[in-house]
């Protein structure tokens, strides 16, 4: 657990809370995953998209942009969430 | 063994972090800013994050008058403009065409020097967090909040305006067209709340996007660097080792956050649209 405590680079109070630490690591790798799924299959999709239809890219490529910062955006409102176990002791 | 002295965390949060004292460059000291200020319990004393807005403000109005002045000059004079003024045209041009008017639809014109001026004004902000002793005001979240909380109200004002009173009501209470009777006043029961959570929710995701964004950035930037002291102890081979590449990773994340800044900015100020553009094309 103390190796574990170092690599998080808690603080020796926070050590006291290592779970919410803990906690906090395990939410923002799910919401990772997630994000890296949505964003994966809309970069992979528009760049298919573009390969067959080359002459529309640049409204494929403002639809790709547009849709990537909507998921992007739910994944930072966990990131943030998550931010939350660290900051409050 | 390897251990944290210093502490790492602390030192990140004290960096991204608002504070009353501004680091000046080339070994000038401190600025310790004025305070406190008070208005009634409010305090209204200005930090570090307020002075690099005011100088994001500034720079923005100094670019843009001396480029814009620069560019009606050359096309009263029958040539195109160079330099800085392109640099601006086309970056202005970007902006309204393909960002305000394409997305708002008809009456965008309307609309563009406010997407105009997120866009430069994110940008600016974005930019003199990477500069060494800058700060991302963008990075705070009170900054991001206020500034989607400018682009709520003016899109439910220009909503009302352009759909009236009874167009405008429709945008909250919803009934799908064709219903009558007890099914509508059922549907009207169930969307209503979705509606106003969907108003709520598009501030909330503006001001998030943008502050995490910016923030993990300098987290990512900073976490690089603390590698440096985490190792410090370590046998000098691992600590040579870990200091070039912790450098040369930090270089390649200061590329990605020059081009976050300006994406992050272009995504505000899209997305500013597309609601402008929801709103106003409702019926």
């Amino acid at each position: 657990m103390h190796n574990l405590l170092m690599l998080l680079q808690a603080s020796p109070e926070a050590a006291l809370n290592n779970n919410a630490l803990l906690g906090a690591g395990i939410g923002m790798g799910l919401a990772i995953i997630g994000a890296g799924l949505g964003i994966g299959r809309i970069g992979g999709q528009a760049v298919e998209a573009i390969a067959r239809q080359p002459e529309a890219s640049a409204d494929i490529r403002g639809a790709m942009i547009l849709t990537a910062a909507l998921v992007e955006g739910a994944t930072l409102a966990a990131l943030v969430f998550a931010l939350l176990f660290k900051l409050v002791k | 063994m390897i251990f944290q002295e210093p502490d790492i965390g602390a030192m990140i949060f004290h960096h991204t972090g608002d504070s009353k004292v501004v680091e000046l460059p080339f070994g000038l000291g401190e600025w310790h800013l004025p305070g406190p200020w008070y208005i009634g319990n409010l305090d209204v004393s200005p930090t570090k994050h307020v002075v690099f807005m005011i100088l994001a403000a500034f720079l923005v109005f100094v670019t843009l008058w001396y480029g814009g002045r620069q560019v009606a000059k050359r096309h009263r004079e029958g040539r195109g403009p160079r330099g800085l003024g392109a640099a601006v045209e086309a970056l202005v041009l970007f902006v309204r065409n393909d960002i305000a008017v394409a997305n708002i639809g008809h009456g965008g014109e309307k609309f563009s020097p406010y997407i105009l001026t997120l866009f430069f004004f994110i940008l600016y902000c974005n930019l003199l967090g990477l500069l060494p002793w800058g700060a991302a005001a963008t990075g705070n979240l009170a900054v991001t909040a206020a500034l989607a909380l400018t682009a709520f109200v003016t899109i439910e004002v220009s909503g009302f305006l352009a759909l009236g009173p009874k167009g405008y009501l429709k945008t909250i209470v919803m009934v799908p067209p064709g219903m009558t009777g007890f099914g509508a006043v059922i549907m009207a029961a169930i969307m209503t709340p979705v509606e106003l959570v969907g108003k709520i929710v598009k501030p909330f995701a503006l001001t998030l996007r943008l502050f995490a964004n910016m923030t993990a950035g300098h987290f990512v930037i900073l976490v690089l660097l603390g590698l440096i002291f985490v190792f410090g102890a370590a046998p000098p081979v691992i600590r040579y080792g870990v200091a070039v590449g912790a450098v040369a990773l930090t270089l390649f994340m200061m590329m990605l956050e020059l081009l976050v800044a300006f994406l992050q900015a272009y995504i505000f100020a899209l997305l500013t649209s597309v609601f402008f553009g929801l709103m106003r094309h409702e019926h």
